[in-house]
């Protein structure tokens, strides 16, 4: 269970958002949307721990993630930076950000994460000769293999196909149908097939 | 939760008039006690035996001295306070006092190479007490130019208590390494510590001028608090209602 | 594989790939120190008696030079984010990163040393203090230095400012550094500078990492 009661935040002196909360069950979605600039990337960012709230908390199953232990090892986090090596192949990338997140998945998994997400007999080539919508999926191909129970996505669906898009939503859709939780924000419109749907709406 | 709130918010509000009302008193007693400690310094304080009048100086440079490394102490409290609660006015506090530390440092190695002068026939010696006082300076200087780098208040407030905090724990090695650095390399020279053995009278003025200095620190570090507040506060209802008032 | 091995794994592939970074360090220290003969005259005397101090004072700056690769490329795209979600304690995440770019900038600049320390003059036993005193005090620039590092990440100027933040702090390892060179010269024995050396790598390596975790926790908020 992941909740968060009348967050609050200020960047700078303004204060961008306040008495933000809710409330999310397994195969719950919360989709936050709002116009550029009006905290949705800031909420998430306070979501995943990154930024302190002004006011307000944040819990996972009941504990505060401030102290909670295992809320590191709950969470996939992906924001608006892809988190990948430009000197490095598609494939260490997605094994080192594996490792780094702390599961460990062997070079036939990765390839095949790899494949599924249509970057196939590319594994092997640095990321920097792949186009932007292909490191793109370089990151999101943690998302094949990751097992945990909460997702918190900042634009996931940015300079991807429909053929990806298509696949990004199923993907969603499987894991709320296995008592996932997902948070994300997309400008696209995105149906999603969610047991319980919940929004937050921000203006700017 | 509300009270926390309270606390955090209405602080600095009820502070801005707190500290309007203290900052005369103290202003004006600095200035009493700055016009009798260098009156003690310069007339009634007998004349050195070895350094004449030039070691008179001393009414300045070792308050300063002393108040340089003391501001640092307690800015470096303010900070950790800050860093440790949440506290945002102790944040503008330390703040507030790093230029008033800066200048005293500087008052200090100002005052330290014209007493060298007269005293060594030189502007600057590396003696290990000057040595430290540079290298204090250094790290004020380090600790102003991180704030002012850094545009998002709770960020600067929060990165240069870190930097305050990492200074004053390194103070104690850095002045012990310079210590050890300088018996090494030069044999024991005239130190500025070694002065004449202090008459009665030389002692209370020098402690007048620290105390002159004390209330001077925490009169300008009042007042630009205050500034910070208003700075800070600028969309709040409170600051455009003084504002209002003023008008 | 854990973590931590990981994260090293990874940095020293990044080192290996970006090999000229290491060389620009590497070749900046080995100009700096060459410039102080044509700055100061042939004087075999003079630059016997300074080598020590030059060297000491060329490897500060290389080392805060190369401070910028640290944290300032995973910073911009995004890994240092997910350092700060990773499950493990973010300190023994910098204390790895912190060892393998001191490993990738400043072993190459120790192993160099005593090659410009024939330069100067000095005598083979000062070389062999002057290797061990950079062993020994080239870790703490790097741990110390991390924490410059991690405060201006995204700051303009932020190269400057960290030489303001991060060259006062260095001051007790170039004195003992230096001194363990100029007291094995003198005959007094380096044994105690040394000694004082390995006590500030070791208060370093314990304070320093969970100052930088913090610091950089702050830098991205």
């Amino acid at each position: 269970m992941f909740e968060a009661t009348r967050l609050e935040c200020m960047r700078g002196d303004s204060r961008l958002f306040s008495e933000v909360g809710f409330l999310l069950e397994p195969g719950g979605l919360l989709h936050v949307r709002g116009p550029n600039g009006s905290g949705k990337s800031s909420l998430l960012r306070m979501l995943c721990g990154l930024i302190l709230p002004e006011a307000g908390e944040i819990r996972w199953n009941g504990v505060n993630i401030r102290h909670s232990h295992d809320y590191n090892r709950a969470l996939t986090y992906l924001g608006h930076l892809n988190g990948i090596k430009e000197e490095l192949s598609g494939l260490e990338n997605l094994r080192i950000n594996c490792g780094l997140a702390g599961f460990d998945i062997s070079e036939e998994t990765a390839i095949d994460a790899l494949e599924r997400i249509g970057l196939d007999g590319r594994e092997h080539l640095p990321v920097n000769v792949l186009s932007q919508g292909q490191r793109r999926r370089v990151m999101l191909a943690r998302l094949l293999v990751a097992r945990t129970p909460l997702w918190i996505l900042d634009e996931p669906l940015v300079a991807l196909d429909a053929d990806a898009i298509g696949l990004m939503r199923s993907l969603f859709e499987l894991h709320l149908e296995n008592g996932g939780m997902l948070i994300l924000t997309t400008h696209q419109e995105l149906e999603i097939a969610a047991g319980v749907a919940q929004e937050i709406r921000f203006f700017s | 939760m509300s009270k926390i709130n309270l606390y955090k918010f209405a602080s600095p509000a009820t502070f801005y008039g707190l500290a309007g009302q203290m900052i005369p008193g103290f202003a004006i007693l600095s200035a009493i006690l700055f016009a009798v400690g260098l009156y003690i310094g310069f007339f009634v304080a007998p004349t050195d035996a070895q350094q004449g009048e030039a070691y008179r100086i001393i009414f300045i440079h070792v308050p300063a001295a002393w108040m340089s490394m003391f501001i640092y102490v307690v800015m470096a409290v303010y900070a950790g306070v800050g860093l440790a609660f949440n506290t945002r006015l102790s944040a503008m506090m330390a703040q507030a006092l790093a230029p008033t530390g800066a200048l005293f440092a500087f008052i200090a190695l100002f005052t330290g190479s014209f007493w060298g002068k007269p005293m060594w026939g030189t502007w600057w010696v590396w003696d290990a007490r000057l040595t430290s006082q540079l290298i204090l300076f250094f790290l004020y200087i380090g600790f102003i130019s991180l704030q002012a780098a850094i545009d998002d208040p709770r960020r600067s407030d929060r990165a240069g208590a870190l930097i305050a905090l990492v200074g004053v724990i390194n103070v104690p090695i850095i002045y012990f390494s310079v210590k050890w650095w300088n018996t090494l390399h030069q044999g024991a020279s005239i130190s500025l510590t070694k002065a004449p053995s202090m008459a009665h009278t030389m002692l209370a003025g020098m402690l007048i001028m620290a105390i002159a200095c004390w209330t001077y620190t925490i009169a300008v570090a009042l007042s630009r608090v205050r500034l910070i507040i208003l700075e800070r506060e600028r969309h709040s209802t409170w600051v455009s209602e003084l504002l209002e008032d003023i008008k | 594989m854990s973590m931590l091995a990981w994260i090293m794994k990874r940095d020293l592939l990044l080192a290996i790939r970006r090999k000229s970074d290491v060389l620009t360090t590497l070749f900046f220290f080995v100009i700096m120190v060459s410039l102080f003969p044509l700055g100061v005259g042939p004087e075999p005397q003079l630059l016997k008696a300074m080598g020590p101090g030059v060297l000491w004072v060329a490897a500060l700056l290389a080392s805060m030079l190369s401070l910028g690769r640290l944290f300032a490329a995973d910073y911009a795209d995004g890994t240092l984010e997910q350092m700060l979600l990773c499950p493990e304690s973010l300190a023994l995440i910098v204390l790895a990163k912190a060892a393998i770019h001191w490993l990738a900038s400043e072993l190459p600049l120790v192993l160099m040393a005593p090659l410009l320390g024939l330069q100067f003059g000095l005598s083979g036993d000062a070389l062999w203090v002057l290797t061990l005193s950079l062993l020994l005090g080239t870790p703490v620039l790097s741990l110390v230095g991390a924490i410059g590092a991690s405060l201006t990440l995204g700051l303009r100027g932020g190269g400057v400012l960290v030489s303001l933040l991060v060259l006062p702090l260095y001051i007790p390892v170039l004195i003992f550094g230096a001194g363990a060179v100029d007291a094995s010269t003198s005959g007094l024995g380096a044994e105690g500078h040394l000694s004082i050396l390995g006590a500030l790598l070791v208060l370093a390596l314990l304070a320093t990492p969970k100052a930088v975790a913090a610091a950089l926790r702050i830098s991205l908020e």
